[in-house]
């Protein structure tokens, strides 16, 4: 790993890892001086219980004997080892008996407990501390300086009850507070240990759980930038485990798989524009050339001029048609939905078409009736339907039997069917059937037909934004159209 | 070049030459509109711009304006509301390339009159711009229509020629009274779809077509004059003796 450390305070896990060690590392601070605070209250109380208890065993003894009994158990007790501190001395201060040696001046003007900690020296000091100091100080090779120091130069330092007796002389009894002290340094010993120790486990953490996060995030950035390069077949990588990433990637590939499509949909379009448009573009632009090529006669120019016109007239309706299926596609505007009767919609275009289908030899027929209102644009409706029995009528002809177009209008199980049926050879293989939908597709058969090929998707797309389908049936014989509007709720 | 519309001129009789004002950014368009104006006829005066048109509309005297919908500094339809709200109320043609059923609506709302997407052929282009002109729309209130022997009671649906009465249906009889209202004048297939059929798409056939020669059947046969004349290129024409 060759990253600097700002590079590396630019991952997020390490920055994580940071910020959480120092919350760790803030809170245990607290806690442990809390608990030094408390547990150093405590001891200080403990303290006092046993003076006041020695001051109690102390008066009962002078209670008993007088001054000789205390004196005598004094210095009794003065001489055990470990013994609390005890001084008697006259009026004057002056030490008369006790195992206190001297000290700190003022500490016997007054009576009561001592305000603060004050220093003390015992008889025989010397050996006796270096003794009793031994083995605590073995553990640790450089003892607490300060606490050394401060022991050099003012001795112990203890806390006491300062007594008057009733004879004026001054009684006091202490506690040395080296116990305490100790118990400060190894809190605090400890402490930096924690302290060390959750650095550590810190720099762990980072290492195993947020590189490893890290390392993930970083496959996903390359396999997206690889994706971004043009490999849209390219996935992110799941590993299996199920968890967050995982999650991620699986519905960032759903994602890319949706893209991939319309990526091909896009494609599928673009080369059936290219060819459709182009086809007729070359003939306009080759019929144009041979015209000023050849030597002409004024009619010839006429007729050229006139084919070119006609055929730019093609090519402007298969233009229109594409750009209105996309934006139909893309989610047409509703803003000019309305109500629309059906009913009269499907009237109107059978009527529209009626002479030609008369002409051609087939009969149309509507079978309307009742009322059949949907939300939606009546423009676009009578244009889908148009264009559908348009070619009706243009397949019906190539019937066995009489050509007929039967237009139907009917409400079935919360929809209403708008049928348009023939009765010509119809598309007898389902696969094409699904196919004539597409844009540009034209079946072999009707290849000879004029048109663009985009009237049944038209159709389709104008359904799509009816929230409707548009199926293709079989018929007996011939093809039914089917336009399923969804029904209105209010009636 | 020349129009397809204009060239046989003796069938087409428009009411007289009209002053047109075309606000178009497309220079060539504008140019080209202007030549082939003035070619059928008419006087034409051209804007760059929407700034300048809305000048010359508000103090010209006009017949009709071609106002394209898409110009910089200021589009067709500020420029259409601006002189509808200044009370000028010379018929309007919005061109556009937006031909949508929505672009087309907001186009009318906005204060015009008819709506033609491009690209367009100008026989379309002149044959509305004719109907629009203002002083040719005068019939709107006659119930009455009569041209040539050919005579459309709106009052009784009655149709009668040389006293003959003639049976149409319904929508022949709105064909034709569409056809009378406009006598002399050219009218498209999709003037006919958009007035008569109020459907504003291109049907795959021609139906239209059809139903005119239908029509025509009914007024012409047994007549030895023709009334209801094709215009190559362009459209139809109802036209008496």
């Amino acid at each position: 790993m060759a990253l600097s450390v700002p590079a590396i305070m630019k991952t997020t896990a390490a920055r994580l890892s940071a910020l959480y060690l120092l919350l760790f590392a803030l809170c245990a601070v607290l806690l442990v001086f809390y608990m030094t605070s408390l547990s150093a209250r405590m001891l200080t109380a403990q303290t006092q219980e046993t003076i006041n208890d020695e001051v109690l065993g102390l008066a009962r003894a002078y209670q008993r004997g007088g001054l000789p009994v205390l004196v005598r158990v004094v210095e009794a007790r003065s001489r055990q080892p470990g013994a609390n501190l005890y001084l008697i001395a006259d009026a004057n201060g002056q030490i008369l008996t006790g195992n206190v040696q001297s000290l700190e001046p003022g500490v016997l003007e007054n009576e009561g407990w001592t305000t603060s900690p004050f220093s003390y020296q015992r008889f025989g000091e010397g050996e006796l501390e270096r003794l009793r100091n031994l083995p605590a100080d073995k553990g640790t090779t450089q003892p607490d300086q300060s606490d050394t120091q401060a022991q050099g130069e003012k001795g112990h330092n203890a806390i006491a009850l300062v007594l008057r007796l009733p004879n004026q002389m001054i009684m006091l009894v202490g506690r040395d507070l080296g116990e305490p002290e100790r118990f400060r340094a190894v809190i605090r010993r400890s402490l930096m240990l924690a302290l060390g120790m959750m650095g550590l486990g810190g720099l762990l953490i980072w290492f195993f759980v947020g590189r490893a996060a890290l390392k993930r995030i970083d496959g996903v950035s390359e396999a997206s930038r690889r994706i971004m390069g043009g490999d849209l077949s390219g996935r992110l990588p799941v590993t299996g485990a199920g968890d967050e990433f995982d999650r991620l990637s699986e519905n960032l590939n759903v994602m890319l798989a949706r893209i991939a499509t319309l990526n091909e949909g896009l494609k599928q379009v673009s080369d059936n524009i290219a060819h459709d448009l182009k086809t007729p573009l070359t003939r306009l632009r080759n019929r144009a050339e041979a015209t000023l090529s050849g030597k002409q006669k004024t009619v010839d120019y006429r007729q050229a001029l006139e084919g070119t016109i006609a055929e730019s007239d093609q090519l402007i309706k298969t233009f229109n048609a594409i750009l209105m299926i996309s934006r139909l596609e893309a989610g047409y505007s509703s803003e000019h939905t309305n109500r629309v009767d059906l009913t009269a919609a499907v009237r109107d275009v059978v009527e529209l078409y009626e002479p030609v289908a008369e002409e051609a030899g087939v009969s149309l027929e509507a079978e309307v009736s009742g009322a059949f209102v949907v939300d939606g644009n009546r423009e676009l409706i009578g244009q889908a339907l148009s264009n559908i029995v348009d070619n009706a009528i243009k397949y019906s002809t190539d019937s066995t039997s009489r050509p007929a177009v039967r237009v139907a209008l009917e409400r079935t199980h919360g929809e209403i069917r708008l049928s348009v049926a023939d009765n010509g050879q119809g598309i007898p293989d389902d696969a094409d059937r699904a196919r004539a939908t597409e844009r540009f597709v034209r079946l072999e058969k009707s290849r000879s037909q004029p048109g663009s090929g985009l009237g049944l998707s038209l159709a389709k797309a104008v359904m799509t934004f009816h929230y409707g389908r548009l199926d293709l049936l079989p018929g007996n014989p011939g093809l039914t159209v089917v336009m399923s509007f969804p029904a209105r709720e209010d009636h | 070049m020349q129009m397809p519309a204009t060239q046989p001129s003796s069938e087409i009789a428009y009411n007289g030459p009209m002053k047109i004002l075309v606000i178009e950014d497309d220079r060539e368009a504008a140019d080209y509109l202007q030549k082939a104006f003035t070619e059928a006829g008419h006087t034409a005066h051209v804007a760059g711009d929407g700034e300048t048109g809305f000048a010359l509309a508000d103090a010209g005297d006009y017949d009709v304006m071609v106002i394209d919908r898409m110009m910089p500094r200021r589009d067709g339809l500020s420029v259409i509301a601006a002189l509808r709200s200044r009370g000028n109320t010379t018929p309007v043609l919005i061109l556009s390339a937006l031909g949508e059923v929505d672009d087309r609506v907001t186009g009318l709302r906005a204060g015009g009159d008819d709506y033609l997407t491009k690209p367009y052929a100008f026989s379309e282009l002149l044959a509305r711009v004719e109907v629009l002109n203002r002083r040719a729309s005068a019939k709107e209130a006659e119930t009455v229509y009569r041209v040539g022997d050919l005579e459309l009671d709106r009052l009784s649906h009655s149709v009668r020629r040389a006293a003959r009465e003639i049976t149409l249906q319904p929508r022949e009889f709105r064909l034709l009274e569409y056809l009378m209202r406009h006598a002399g004048q050219v009218v498209t297939r999709t003037m006919l779809l958009e007035n008569v059929w109020d459907y504003h798409f291109d049907p795959q056939t021609n139906v239209i077509d059809v139903h005119v020669s239908r029509l025509r059947g009914k007024i012409e046969k047994g007549f030895d004059k023709p009334i209801l004349h094709t215009v190559r290129g362009a459209g139809y024409m109802l036209k008496g003796g």
